[in-house]
C-alpha cells in the first residue's frame, strides 16, 4: 500500500462549475482515518460544495475524490459508504425516531429487527432510548439533532460528514453538543468532515481545520497553528480579532525578520518563507498577546496614545491611536492579577509584544 | 450555498433526472393522443366540406369560415357582405362574459379581502365556506339558480310575500339570469387568487400610508388595489375565459334570445344545425381568442415580475 | 382588541358583501334541499316535508335510467380519477425533481392545457378526433376524455405539496444506502400522500361533474348523471330531480370534507 492510500478521504484537484461560476478551484485535502476535519468559511466560500461532493450529491466537474483508497467519484450517494448530518436534519417526518434511525441498516439489507436493535443501540449512544417510539416533530430541536447524530452513525459509516449541524441550536446547547459531538468521535473512531462557519466552534473540536475562501483552501492546519501563525490576510482577519499593520521588511537574518511601519515603528518577528527584505507585507498582531505599559520594555515597541477603554465583561479593550499610525486595539483580560494596568484615553503608552505575537502574512 | 440552484434545501431537485423520460411519457402519450391531436383535427376538419347531417367530406373549402364572415345571399352568388349574426353571438357571449366577470369581481373582492384579513385560524373555514359550492355539480347549480329565479320561484314568492314587488320579477331568460349563472359557476375562481395576493400584502405599507395622511379608502385605491393587481388579473382570466365558452348557464337560463358561443358550437353537433366543419371552424375562432387573451395576461405577468 | 381602534384592515361593507356572496352561493341549493322533501308533485306549493321523492328516485318509473347513470358516472369518475392521478403524479416527479431541461416547461404547458382550452372547444375536438379515427362512441370514450381532462385538476394539488417537500429527505435517504427507486416509494410517496389523496378527490369531483365533454362523446343511449339530469330538466324541473340533486350536493360536502380534514391532519403533523 502506498502511504496515500491510507487517507480516509483524499481530494485531488476538485473543481467545481455551475455553467461560468466556479464554487471550487483545484481543491486537494488529505483527511486522516480517525480525525476530527473541519472545513471553516464565510457562506459561498465553497465549503458545503465540497462536502456534497464527497457525499454525493453534487457531481465532481474534474478531479479526484478517494475513499481509503478507492476513487468514489462515479458512485451514487448509496453506494458511498458515508453518511451526512444535515443542517436541517432531514428527519423523515412520517416516521418514528427508531424507523428514522434504522433506515440505514434497512437499506443495507439488514433484517427488520437486526435494525431494530442496531437502531436502539446508537440511540443509547446519544441517550435518547426513551423517544424511539416519537416522531420527529414532537422532540425539541437538539433531541432532533441528536436524532440526525444517531441515525447518520448507526450503520457505521467510514466517514462522517456533519453540515453546520449545530447553527440551530442555541448558544448554551451549542456549547454542550460541542462537547458531545467530539467524545463521539473519539469513542466512535469514525473520521468526522465538519461544516462550519463558525471559527470559535472550529477551533474548540477540530484535529485539523481547512479554512476555505472564494473556493480555495487557504490554510490547513491545527487550531494553534491556523490561530498562531495564519498563512495570510484572510486567514489571520478571518480567525479570531487582530490588528493589521502594513510594513516593509528590512533584513532577514537567523529566522528573524527586522521590520519597519509609517512613523519610525520597528518591529522584529518570526521570518517567513517567501518573505525576503525589501517586500512590503502585512502584519498580524494578536490583541490579547500585548501589553500596554508606560515605559519601553526590552525589544521592541510601538507607540501611541489612548483613545477610549471598552469594558465587555471577560476582557477590557484599549483602543489606541499609533503615532503616525493606524488605529490599534489591544486586550487584556479582566483580571487585578499581575501587571495588567488601564490607562486613561489621552495618555501616551508603549505596547509590548509577547514572543511570537507578530505574524507575517503572504497576500 | 454556492451556485443557487445547486442548494440542497430548495424544493426543485434532479433527484429523478434520469428517470425524467419515463416519468412524463405517460402524460405525453395522453394529452398528446388525447387533446393535441383532437385540436389538430379540429383545425383540419374546420377546413373540410359539410355533409349534411353531420360529419365531413374530405375535400378542402374555406366554407365554414366563409360561412362565419360573411353572407353572400340566399344562393351564394351575391356580392358578398359581412355576415353579422355570428359576429354578434361572439360579441354577446364576450359582453356577457365581462359583465359576469365585473359582478365577480365587485362581489368577489371584498370577499376575498374579508377573508385574508380574519386571524389565520378562521381564514381556512371562511375559504371553506366560500368553495364548498364550487365542488357542488355545475349541472345542479345552475338548475338551483333557475329553480330560485322562476316566476313562481320562491325568490319572487318572498320578494312578493314581503311586499317590496307586487309582481313577480321575470328574471330567468335574461342576460342578467345569464349573468347571475355565470357568476354563481366561477366566482371561486376570482375569490381564490385574490386572496392569495391579499393575503401576501405586507399592511406596513397601509400603516406607511395613512401615516402620510392617505384616507382609508386612499389607502385602497393608491396602495392596496395596485399591490393586489396581479391577483385580480388572475382572477378576471380565470372567470372571464370560461364563461365565455360557457354552455350551461346560457342555454338553461338565458333561453333562445340571449344565445352564445358555447350553444352556437353545440348546435352544429348535437341539434339540427349539423354542420361540423362550421362548428369546427367556430370553436377555432373561440380558441384562438381565448389564447389570445391568455398570452395578453402571461406577457403582463412576466413584465410585472421583472 | 379593541372596535374602537382605527384598524386600516377593515373596509365599511366588506363584512355585508362577503355576506351576501355567501347567500348567493348557499340559497339556491338550500332551496332545491328543501323542495327536495316536498310533499307535492308540484313544485310550487308546500305541502309538507315528506321523503317520497327519494323514494321515487329508488323505486319510481325512471329509477332505473337513474342508477345506470350513476353506476356509469361513479364508475367513470373512479378509473379516470385513478389513472389521471397516477400519470399527475408521474409529471409533477419529472418536473419538479428532475433537474431543468428543455422540455420541462414545455411539460407543464401541456399538463395544464385541458385548463386553458375553453371546455366546449375540447369537447368538439375529442369529438372530432374519435370520429375521424373511426372510434365508436360509448363508455369507453367518456372514460378516455375524462383521463384527459382530470390530469391538470389532479395535478395541482400533487404538485403543491411537492413543492412543499424538501428535496433533503429523499438526499437523506439515499445517503442511508436507499437507492433512487426507494427514495421514491418509501421517502417521496408516503410524505406525498395528503396530496395524492386531494388530487384524486378533485379529479373523482371534476369527471363527475362534467356535462359539456361527456354530452359530446357519449354514445347514443348511454347516460352518465350530469346528461340524464340534463335530459330530465329539458323537460321542466320536476321534484325527483331536486332528490337526486340533494343526494349529489351529500356527496360533494363529504369530500370536500374529507379533503378539508385530510389537509387539516397534515398541518397537525
Amino acid at each position: 500500500m502506498t502511504p496515500e492510500t491510507t487517507f480516509a478521504i483524499d481530494v485531488q484537484n476538485a473543481v467545481k462549475r455551475y455553467g461560468d461560476f466556479t464554487a471550487l478551484k483545484r481543491v486537494s485535502l488529505s483527511i486522516r482515518d480517525n480525525e476530527f476535519f473541519t472545513l471553516l468559511g464565510p457562506s459561498g466560500c465553497g465549503k458545503t460544495t465540497l462536502l456534497r461532493m464527497i457525499a454525493g450529491f453534487e457531481e465532481v466537474t474534474e478531479g479526484a475524490i478517494h475513499l481509503f483508497g478507492d476513487d468514489i467519484v462515479k458512485l451514487p450517494p448509496h453506494k458511498r459508504p458515508i453518511n451526512t448530518v444535515f443542517q436541517n436534519y432531514a428527519l423523515f417526518p412520517h416516521m418514528t425516531v427508531l424507523e428514522n434511525v434504522g433506515f440505514g441498516l434497512e437499506m443495507l439489507g439488514s433484517t427488520k429487527s437486526e435494525a431494530r436493535a442496531r437502531a436502539g443501540e446508537a440511540l443509547d449512544m446519544v441517550q435518547l432510548s426513551q423517544f424511539a417510539a416519537r416522531k420527529p416533530s414532537q422532540l425539541s430541536g437538539g433531541q432532533q439533532q441528536r436524532v440526525a447524530l444517531a441515525r447518520a452513525l448507526a450503520p457505521r459509516p467510514k466517514v462522517l460528514l456533519l453540515d453546520e449541524p449545530l447553527s440551530a441550536l442555541d448558544l448554551k446547547l451549542r456549547k454542550a453538543m460541542q462537547i458531545e459531538l467530539k467524545h463521539l468521535q473519539r469513542d466512535t473512531g469514525i473520521t468526522f468532515i465538519f461544516v462550519t462557519h463558525d471559527q470559535e466552534e472550529a477551533l474548540t473540536m477540530s484535529d485539523r481545520i481547512a479554512v476555505m475562501s472564494a473556493g480555495e483552501v487557504q490554510q490547513l492546519g491545527d487550531a494553534r497553528e491556523i490561530y498562531d501563525r495564519p498563512r495570510n490576510m484572510f486567514v489571520a482577519d478571518f480567525i479570531g480579532e487582530t490588528n493589521l499593520l502594513e510594513v516593509s521588511v528590512d533584513t532577514v537574518a537567523d529566522g528573524q525578520a527586522a521590520c519597519h511601519l509609517g512613523g519610525g515603528h520597528r518591529l522584529t518577528c518570526d521570518a517567513v518563507e517567501g518573505i525576503g527584505p525589501g517586500a512590503k507585507v502585512h502584519m498580524s498582531l494578536r490583541p490579547e498577546r500585548l501589553t500596554l505599559s508606560s515605559d519601553p520594555t526590552q525589544g521592541d515597541s510601538l507607540k501611541g496614545r489612548v483613545r477610549e477603554n471598552i469594558f465587555s465583561g471577560t476582557d477590557i479593550s484599549t483602543i489606541l491611536d499609533l503615532a503616525d499610525g493606524p488605529e490599534f486595539r489591544v486586550r487584556a483580560p479582566n483580571s487585578s492579577r499581575g501587571d495588567r494596568r488601564t490607562f486613561e484615553p489621552g495618555t501616551e503608552v508603549f505596547v509590548n509584544m509577547e514572543q511570537g505575537a507578530a505574524r507575517l502574512l503572504m497576500d | 450555498m454556492a451556485g443557487g440552484a445547486a442548494t440542497g434545501g430548495s424544493s426543485t431537485s434532479d433527484t429523478y433526472a434520469e428517470a425524467r423520460t419515463w416519468l412524463l411519457l405517460p402524460a405525453w402519450v395522453t394529452l398528446g393522443i388525447l387533446v393535441l391531436a383532437p385540436v389538430t383535427m379540429m383545425l383540419i376538419y374546420s377546413f373540410l366540406t359539410k355533409e349534411f347531417r353531420g360529419g365531413v367530406i374530405w375535400e378542402f373549402s374555406l366554407s365554414a369560415y366563409d360561412q362565419f364572415f360573411f353572407d353572400r345571399g340566399l344562393f351564394g352568388d351575391d356580392p358578398p357582405r359581412i355576415e353579422w349574426t355570428y359576429i354578434q353571438i361572439f360579441w354577446r357571449s364576450i359582453w356577457q362574459a365581462g359583465a359576469a366577470t365585473l359582478l365577480s369581481l365587485v362581489i368577489g373582492f371584498p370577499t376575498a379581502y374579508f377573508i385574508a384579513t380574519r386571524a389565520p385560524a378562521q381564514r381556512t373555514f371562511w375559504l371553506f365556506l366560500v368553495t364548498i359550492p364550487y365542488w357542488v355539480n355545475l349541472l345542479i347549480r345552475t338548475v338551483s339558480m333557475k329553480f330560485l329565479l322562476r316566476d313562481q320561484g320562491p325568490l319572487n314568492e318572498a320578494l312578493l310575500g314581503i311586499g317590496i314587488i307586487s309582481e313577480p320579477l321575470s328574471i330567468v331568460n335574461t342576460n342578467v339570469a345569464v349573468q347571475l349563472g355565470l357568476f354563481y359557476s366561477y366566482l371561486p375562481f376570482m375569490v381564490l387568487p385574490i386572496y392569495a395576493a391579499v393575503e401576501r400584502y405586507n399592511f406596513t405599507l397601509s400603516e406607511a400610508a395613512a401615516d402620510l395622511y392617505a384616507s382609508r379608502w386612499t389607502v385602497l385605491r393608491r396602495i392596496l388595489l395596485p399591490s393586489v393587481k396581479p391577483g385580480i388579473i388572475a382572477g378576471c382570466i380565470l372567470v372571464f375565459v370560461p364563461s365565455m365558452g360557457s354552455f350551461l348557464a346560457p342555454d338553461l337560463l338565458g333561453g333562445a334570445k340571449n344565445f352564445m358561443i358555447g350553444s352556437l358550437i353545440e348546435e352544429q353537433f348535437k341539434g339540427n344545425a349539423g354542420n361540423w366543419p362550421f362548428g369546427a371552424a367556430a370553436s377555432m375562432i373561440l380558441l384562438t381568442l381565448v389564447l389570445i387573451i391568455l398570452l395578453i395576461f402571461a406577457r403582463q405577468q412576466s413584465k410585472a415580475e421583472s | 382588541m379593541s372596535a374602537s381602534r382605527y384598524d386600516l384592515r377593515v373596509y365599511p361593507g366588506f363584512r355585508a358583501i362577503t355576506i351576501l356572496c355567501l347567500v348567493i352561493l348557499y340559497a339556491p341549493l338550500l332551496v332545491v334541499t328543501i323542495y327536495s322533501f316536498n310533499a307535492s308533485p308540484s313544485i310550487t306549493n308546500w305541502e309538507g316535508v315528506s321523503l317520497r321523492w327519494y323514494a321515487d328516485v329508488f323505486t319510481g318509473p325512471e329509477s332505473g335510467k337513474f342508477k345506470l347513470a350513476a353506476r356509469n358516472s361513479f364508475v367513470i369518475a373512479i378509473i379516470a380519477a385513478s389513472v389521471a392521478t397516477c400519470i399527475a403524479t408521474l409529471s409533477a416527479t419529472a418536473i419538479l425533481r428532475a433537474g431543468k431541461y428543455k422540455l420541462r416547461m414545455l411539460s407543464f404547458g401541456l399538463i395544464s392545457l385541458p385548463l386553458m382550452v375553453p371546455e366546449i372547444v375540447t369537447a368538439v375536438a375529442t369529438l372530432i378526433f374519435f370520429n375521424a379515427i373511426g372510434f365508436d362512441r360509448g363508455l369507453l370514450t367518456i372514460l378516455l376524455a375524462h383521463i384527459a381532462f382530470c390530469i391538470p385538476f389532479a395535478y395541482l394539488p400533487i404538485a403543491a405539496r411537492m413543492q412543499g417537500i424538501e428535496a433533503t429527505y429523499e438526499q437523506a435517504a439515499m445517503d442511508l444506502y436507499a437507492t433512487r427507486r426507494q427514495a421514491f416509494t418509501r421517502i417521496l410517496l408516503p410524505l406525498m400522500a395528503p396530496g395524492i389523496v386531494s388530487g384524486f378527490l378533485l379529479a373523482f369531483i371534476v369527471s363527475l361533474d362534467d356535462f359539456i365533454i361527456t354530452n359530446f362523446v357519449k354514445g347514443a343511449g348511454i347516460e352518465t348523471l350530469p346528461t340524464a339530469i340534463f335530459g330530465a330538466v329539458k323537460q321542466g324541473i320536476k321534484p325527483n330531480i331536486m332528490a337526486i340533486s340533494t343526494m349529489l350536493l351529500g356527496v360533494s360536502v363529504v369530500m370536500v370534507t374529507l379533503s378539508w380534514l385530510i389537509s387539516r391532519k397534515d398541518k397537525t403533523k
